[in-house]
Order: C-alpha cells, then sequence, then structure tokens
C-alpha cells in the first residue's frame, strides 16, 4: 500500500519529518543529494521519535541517545542502538513522496 | 529513616528501581524548551574543524608539558610541567570522553571513536561499559535507582568525594575493575545497562589495557624510575582534581526524581581556560535538553533558550558557594535540595518539583 506523505517539497535536504498511519509512527528522510528514505518512527534503543533527530552523511542519529542508524538499510551503526530500524520502500511520483507501508525492511531509494 | 537506608536506593536494582519504573520517571519524557526547527537544526550541524583544532593543541601541549617534565626530572622544576601535563591527561580526558561518547564532537566518525578510546583510556574508563551508564544517566537523570552516576547521594559521602579528587578511591576500584572485565565478567550494576551483545567489547578492551599498565609498571621497576607512571595511568589520579571540580557543579545538591533538567542541572559560565578543558560542559542544563548540539554550539544554544533557563552561575566558585552547604546540610537531612527558580516569562516546570519518592522503608 502506497501512501502519499507529502509534496517534494515539504522535506529539506538532510532532514526528516515524521508521519502517522494506522496508528502508527513513521519517518520520511531526504538526504543531502536529494534522496528519499522511510522507516519506523522510534528508535529501537528507547522509542524517542526519530523526526527530531539529525539527519547527516546519510544517517539518522536519535535525538536522546545519539545512536545511529543507516538511512538506506536502517542498520543500526552506533551504540545504543543496537537493534536495526524497520524501512519502506519510497518512491517519488508527479511531484510527490510515496511509502509502501506494506512492505518493511527493503533497501531502495527513491529520486525525484 | 536512617541515611545508610538512603544510599541503598542508590542501586541500580532494588525497590527505588521499581517505584522509578512503576511511577512514570524512569525513560519519561523531559522537558525541552521550545527551539526553531530551522535554527535547531543549525545548531546540531557537526563539523571537525572546532574538535581538531582544540584536539591539536590538547595533545600538543601535554606533550610538551610531558616532555618538558621529562627532561628537568628529577628536579621539583618538573613538578608544574606534571601538573599541566596531569591537568590535560586527567581531567581534560574527561570532557572529551564524554563529547566524543554522545558523537558530537567530530563529524567524521573515525576521528571521533579514536578521541573517545583515547580519552577512555586516560580516565580508566571502559569504553563500553561507560557509554552504556551515560545512556542511561541521559534516559534518567538523577532519578535514584536509575541513574549509575549519580555522584553526590543523599546524604553524600563526603570521605569518598574528598578522596576522589586525586582518584583515591575510584581509581583503584577502576583497576578493580579492569580485572574483573578482563576475566570475563561485569558487575552487577553493570550488568543492568550493558546488553549482554555487547560486552564482548568490554572484556577486550581491558584486556589490552591490563597489558599495557602491567608494562608501565614493568619499566618503572626496571628502570628504577617513577617516571613511567608519572606519564602512563597516574596522571588519573593525580592530575584528575579539575574533572572533580567541574563535574560536581553539574548536578551536586540538586532536586532527585524530577523530570525537568533545570530542577537537577546546572548552567556555570566559566573562564576560556576552563572551557577548554571542559569543552562547554559547564552549560549542562542546555547539554542535557539537546544532546545533539556539538560542545562548540552550546552557548549560542544557551542564548537561544536562557529565557527558560534559572540565573546561570556566573563562575564555578559562585556554584561552589551554593554546593558546599547544600552538601552539608543534606548530610543532616537528605530531604533537603537546592530549588532554583525560573525567569519572568519562562515556561514552568514540568510535572512535580519537588520529587517523587517511595514511602516505604527500605531495610
Amino acid at each position: 500500500m502506497w501512501l502519499d506523505v507529502l509534496s517534494i517539497d515539504g522535506l529539506e535536504p538532510d532532514d526528516v519529518a515524521g508521519f502517522s498511519h494506522g496508528g502508527r509512527d513513521y519517518a520520511l528522510y531526504r538526504t543531502a543529494d536529494g534522496q528519499f528514505f522511510a522507516s519506523d518512527g522510534h528508535c529501537t534503543h528507547q522509542q524517542t521519535l526519530l523526526c527530531d533527530g539529525l539527519v547527516m552523511d546519510g544517517f539518522i542519529e536519535c535525538p536522546k541517545h545519539n545512536g545511529r542508524f543507516d538511512l538506506r538499510t536502517g542498520r543500526a551503526i552506533r551504540a545504543p542502538a543496537i537493534r536495526d530500524l524497520a524501512t519502506y520502500d519510497v518512491k517519488v511520483e508527479g511531484g510527490r513522496v510515496y511509502v509502501n507501508l506494506s512492505d518493511s525492511s527493503s533497501t531502495d531509494a527513491a529520486s525525484p | 529513616m536512617a541515611n545508610r537506608d538512603r544510599l541503598k536506593w542508590y542501586e541500580l536494582s532494588g525497590p527505588a528501581t521499581d517505584f522509578a519504573v512503576e511511577s512514570g520517571l524512569a525513560d519519561a519524557e523531559w522537558f525541552r524548551s521550545d527551539v526553531p526547527r530551522s535554527r535547531l537544526r543549525e545548531l546540531v550541524r557537526r563539523s571537525d574543524y572546532p574538535a581538531i583544532r582544540d584536539t591539536a593543541i590538547w595533545i600538543g601541549v601535554a606533550l610538551v608539558a610531558a616532555a618538558a617534565g621529562v627532561y628537568l626530572w628529577p628536579t621539583w622544576w618538573s613538578a608544574p610541567c606534571f601538573v599541566v601535563y596531569g591537568v590535560l591527561y586527567g581531567s581534560a580526558s574527561d570532557s572529551r570522553w564524554h563529547e566524543a561518547g554522545h558523537g558530537t564532537a567530530f563529524r567524521t566518525r573515525w576521528i571521533d571513536e579514536t578521541v573517545y578510546q583515547i580519552a577512555c583510556f586516560c580516565t580508566m574508563r571502559n569504553p563500553t561499559t561507560w557509554r552504556w551508564k551515560h545512556s542511561r544517566h541521559h534516559s534518567d537523570t538523577l532519578i535514584v535507582g536509575r541513574d549509575p552516576e549519580i555522584d553526590v547521594m543523599r546524604p553524600a559521602r563526603l570521605v569518598k568525594i574528598i578522596l576522589n579528587f586525586f582518584g583515591i578511591v575510584d581509581g583503584p576500584v577502576q583497576l578493580g575493575l579492569m580485572v574483573v572485565h578482563a576475566s570475563g565478567h561485569l558487575t552487577k550494576g553493570e550488568q543492568e545497562v550493558v546488553p549482554e551483545s555487547e560486552r564482548v567489547h568490554a572484556y577486550r578492551v581491558d584486556r589490552i589495557w591490563l597489558v599495557i599498565y602491567a608494562s608501565t609498571v614493568a619499566s618503572a621497576v626496571l628502570l628504577h624510575s617513577w617516571l613511567p607512571v608519572i606519564l602512563v595511568g597516574g596522571p588519573r589520579f593525580y592530575g584528575g582534581f579539575m574533572e572533580r571540580i567541574y563535574s560536581l557543579t553539574q548536578h551536586a545538591g540538586m532536586g532527585e526524581n524530577v523530570l525537568d533538567h533545570r530542577l537537577n542541572s546546572r548552567t556555570v559560565l566559566m573562564n576560556p581556560v576552563n572551557r577548554f578543558i571542559y569543552w562547554n560542559m559547564g552549560y549542562h542544563i542546555e547539554h542535557h535538553m539537546f544532546p545533539m548540539v556539538p560542545y562548540y554550539r552550546l552557548p549560542e544554544l544557551h542564548e537561544e533558550i536562557k529565557g527558560d533557563l534559572p540565573t546561570p552561575y556566573k563562575s564555578i566558585l559562585a556554584a561552589y558557594r551554593e554546593i558546599v552547604p547544600a552538601i552539608v546540610r543534606q548530610l543532616r537531612d537528605p530531604t533537603y535540595y537546592i530549588k532554583r527558580e525560573l525567569p519572568p516569562g519562562a515556561k514552568p516546570f514540568q510535572g512535580q518539583t519537588e520529587g517523587l519518592f517511595p514511602s516505604i522503608q527500605m531495610a
């Protein structure tokens, strides 16, 4: 199920936006080179919302304990994050960013 | 309740821990000032330059001081050189451990991790156990039974605090922990905070460190000289007093079991030398509220949120004028703590300001 999340202009490079669907929180990222990624919305360490975190050099850093995840794979790359993050397919069509919430942990990125 | 019974509350597993979890004090939501998102994005940006510059000065001056000390040894002229070396090794390494541990000091990860490992060695803090302990400290700052980094308990263990200005209690404990870790074990408290999968890293590092320290002592014996231990390991003891002076300003005497860092942390303005040694950790409320902000942007963050914060302490001395009487009073009355006031227009304190404690007696 592809969910229309936002316009590509709705997220600046190296930034993250949170969104909710079906009672769950998700995070959508845009990297400096313009690629979009999506993941579960909470850090796997202590469930802090990642939409307040830092996007830089292809990772998301949790705002509370500085654990990090690779945006492409969801892999936990810095303690105290040690459990990987579920990621989701993203596609860009007609200037809109869509996230496939029915299939997690894929590694595809989408560019506008 | 007897004082010794209250001290048991600080253990990381027990009734006080259970109380904190059941009361919603553990892993809770803490107060954060509103900072415009665009401004916060600026403040959390990382750069290698400031920390590389400061690290070059830190290591460069330490090496020069050590070389001068060795050259002048065994005259008394070597003493001031080793004081400088000792403070940079035994005290400045604490803030490098802290900042690199958060991963905020450097943009380049391998540099950050390298400095972290060096600073851990200097402070004799196991890189793995202390990383996890510090994460818990950020989750549960001054939450009794949860925070493993509470230096000044209520009542304070005053003799230990005084002796630790030269590492006399904690230093040997850390050396003992190296042996424990090297043998493939963690203490009960460490097991509470370090996940199983991470423990092997703790064991490996302490095995390496024990070899280094054993080599240092062997060198001293073979050379019939104190110089090896003055240069390696010793500074953690004779040079650690500034770290203690700085660190006690963070939380000593303040409110426990509250969920607002403005109630349990201090912002202490320091002179440029102390700010360099301590890497701006005097901005401690700011750091706890926004741990993603690197040390070199904390003064800007302070300007951004100071309308929400209690008046900062104008100096380390000003902080100690409050800390010392508070600790002395807490020896008689452990319920006493320092109450802060907010400036007009500040966001009110979050939750209960008097702290929430177990009412049960604990034997």
